[in-house]
């Protein structure tokens, strides 16, 4: 066992007793197992496949340690930066991976929608987690997996009843405030949404300061039949922070899943996206988009298994490179022998915009069944001449042409989103990243 | 306004323009025919600044300044404009936004104070009828989306809201219908002043029915073989091409 390895083993024996749900023994034992995990297999090298171009190196160096209580100097209008402009929504807030009740406000929720942290919904539904909890995502996947399912030291639970539409999106916001040193949060998102529901979450990711920490979540979504779920991610996290997460995703018959994911934040990001398409009909929409620069590293792994027929997937990111930044991108798509009739889209667009910034994209199609429509793209380059000309050739001056180009590209993700306000957010944060872009801050939509 | 001299270009080591002279006056309307590969389009881009042509010889003077030692958006803020043949598509920009982009950075070059919403919004409501403009192909991104018909409108759109005093306009008139077509050439007709030129480069006669233009040039393989005025087109019409080689 190495030396951080030992570490977590000894951080998990001290806090064992104050983990949530340490009175139930069906969690218990889960935790141990995966903490054996964790100790056997360690973290993820080079050598495995789905980390070749990812070295995980600066986290194993530190010895990161769990928050243990909420950071006190956080009061709610420091929270009001974070909250998103004329978007209205059920509001849950993370300080330091801690729930904070105080800063939190779930509003009127409406018959049918639970929506609990980690710590009540193991007391009050500790049935409910027992089924669900860790049945979608594999804790044996790899040691961030295993990290989390032994730790989950908080987290959030939300239910959708059958038929349950809620209005207003759930906004999970998850902020770091740099007030100790080299802290990590080990995030459980659970949610549920019964057949016909109907929902938009959003997990945002903030930092107070440019500080040190390890954010690894794990978010499992449940769809049932005809469930409709929209997930958004925005992840700004400080430069120097560490980010793992994981979104596994079950679907029934005919649900669509959609999920928005933007990673503009981190020293290290990691995003695993994974959707099971367990019954016919069903729909994954899979959007992302990231912007790196200076010595970042952003890395997305999606996959998505097309387990029966008629099921159709459309997967969309694009990344912009500058500086000395390297992204990875991995698009798996596996089209199951029973699962005839399958639509498998995916595309991953890419800029480089300069000469030492890196990708390393492949899509990964791997059809068993012979009545199937699949198209993928990657591409790697610089921006299109023609596009240039055509904007100069009308007056625009070359940094300028430049700009609003690098914005488009990025704006042509963003435009996917339902959510105005995040969208509206999202243009902003692009106009004052891209060099050249504060002129055009006129152009955020109103 | 615009001197071309024995220009010649190249295109990778390969002549396309091979000693070109045209004088066109303020006010003057100025068709260019020929057969396809004679170097219409070249001589579009080399007027407007496209990379990748090469200047062996002559030059080119506009407004008394050398045109070829000015960049594509110098040239453009000076009163160049060029209809595409082919407008280029641009996802996630906005039609509008763009075009609001081009007016000021236009107007910050001549010293003018630049539009605000309120300000650009009347000036787009004016302009609009030209080409009778729809509403929702301002709210896309820039072209994206358009029909053939639609993508030429809304260069000419642009050409009504930048008010060029030398607009060229490349093959306007390819690949659309009739219906089309006329709302463009009306579009064209009605920005027709004294103050501006315009050069219409074409491969079919059709289009000098609906814009007449004062003078007809005829390009063959890199130069301009034949001038005289719009009747040249119609005999043009009448005998075909070929009819130049041989006379030539």
């Amino acid at each position: 066992m190495s030396e951080v390895i030992e570490h977590y083993v000894s951080e998990h024996a001290s806090l064992k007793d104050v983990l949530p749900g340490n009175d139930l023994s069906w969690l218990n034992e889960s935790r141990d197992a995966a903490l054996q995990q964790l100790s056997t297999q360690g973290f993820p090298t080079l050598r495995a496949e789905d980390w070749k171009y990812t070295s995980i190196r600066p986290i194993e160096k530190r010895q990161f340690k769990l928050a243990q209580e909420v950071g006190h100097s956080v009061d709610a209008t420091s929270i009001n930066g974070y909250l998103y402009k004329d978007l209205d929504c059920h509001l849950m807030v993370f300080v330091d991976g801690r729930f904070s009740a105080p800063l939190s406000n779930l509003g009127d929720l409406a018959r049918g929608i639970t929506i609990k942290d980690l710590s009540t919904a193991l007391r009050e539904d500790s049935d409910v987690l027992k089924t669900h909890l860790c049945s979608a995502a594999d804790m044996t996947r790899n040691g961030f997996a295993a990290m989390n399912a032994a730790f989950m030291s908080d987290g959030a639970f939300i239910e959708l009843d059958k038929n349950c539409v809620v209005d207003l999106p759930i906004h999970l916001m998850f902020l770091s405030t740099g007030q100790h040193e080299e802290l990590t949060s080990q995030s459980r998102i659970l949610i549920l949404a019964g057949d016909n529901s109907q929902a938009k979450i959003i997990e945002s990711y903030h930092a107070q300061q440019d500080s040190v920490y390890f954010n690894n979540i794990t978010t499992e979504v449940k769809l049932g039949r005809n469930a409709n779920l929209e997930h958004y991610k925005v992840q700004e996290e400080s430069k120097k922070a560490f980010h793992v997460a994981t979104l596994q995703v079950d679907q029934q018959r005919d649900s669509t899943f959609t999920s928005h994911s933007v990673s503009l934040g981190a020293q290290l990001a990691r995003n695993d996206i994974n959707s099971w398409m367990g019954d016919e009909g069903a729909t994954c929409n899979l959007y992302g988009l990231y912007v790196a620069d200076g010595r970042q590293h952003t890395d997305f792994h999606t996959r998505i298994d097309h387990a029966k027929p008629h099921c159709s997937s459309n997967e969309y990111y694009k990344g912009i490179l500058d500086g000395h930044s390297r992204a990875v991108f991995n698009g798996q798509v596996h089209v199951h022998p029973d699962a005839q009739k399958s639509d498998a889209q995916q595309a991953n667009n890419n800029l480089l915009l300069s000469k030492d910034a890196e990708i390393d994209t492949k899509p990964q199609l791997e059809i068993y069944a012979d009545d199937v429509t699949a198209a993928h793209g990657a591409t790697v380059g610089q921006l299109d001449e023609n596009m240039m000309f055509y904007l100069r050739s009308r007056g625009i001056d070359y940094n300028s042409a430049h700009a609003l180009l690098v914005y488009g590209f990025a704006h042509s993700v963003i435009e996917k989103m339902s959510l105005a306000p995040l969208r509206k957010h999202l243009e902003s944060a692009l106009v004052s990243r891209i060099p050249n872009a504060g002129q055009f801050s006129d152009m955020v939509e109103d | 306004m615009l001197e071309i001299k024995d220009l010649h270009v190249s295109v990778d080591g390969n002549e396309i323009l091979k000693g070109i002279n045209l004088s066109v006056g303020t006010g003057e309307v100025h068709a260019i025919m020929g057969p396809n590969g004679s170097g219409k389009s070249t001589l579009s881009y080399i007027l407007s600044g496209k990379d990748g042509y090469d200047v062996t010889a002559g030059s080119v003077t506009y407004e008394g300044k050398d045109l070829l030692e000015m960049e594509t958006d110098e040239r453009a803020c000076e009163g160049i404009f060029l209809a595409f043949q082919y407008p280029v598509e641009i996802p996630g920009v906005n039609n509008t936004y763009f075009l609001k982009a081009a007016v000021n950075a236009k107007r910050k070059y001549q010293g003018l104070e630049e539009l605000d919403a309120m300000g650009f919004m009347k000036l787009m409501k004016e302009k609009m009828p030209i080409v009778e403009m729809k509403q929702d192909l301002l709210t896309r991104s820039v072209n994206v989306g358009f029909s053939g018909g639609e993508k030429k409108r809304n260069e000419i759109f642009q050409m009504a809201v930048l008010e060029p005093k030398l607009a060229l306009l490349d093959e306007t008139d390819s690949g659309l219908d009739i219906d089309a077509l006329r709302i463009v050439a009306n579009g064209v007709n009605s920005l027709r002043n004294e103050e501006r030129s315009m050069v219409v480069v074409t491969h079919y006669q059709r289009l000098l029915d609906y814009i007449e233009p004062d003078f007809v040039h005829v390009l063959s393989d890199g130069k301009i073989i034949k001038s005289g005025d719009k009747s040249l087109a119609l005999e043009l019409e009448d005998k075909g091409y070929s009819w130049l080689d041989k006379s030539a």
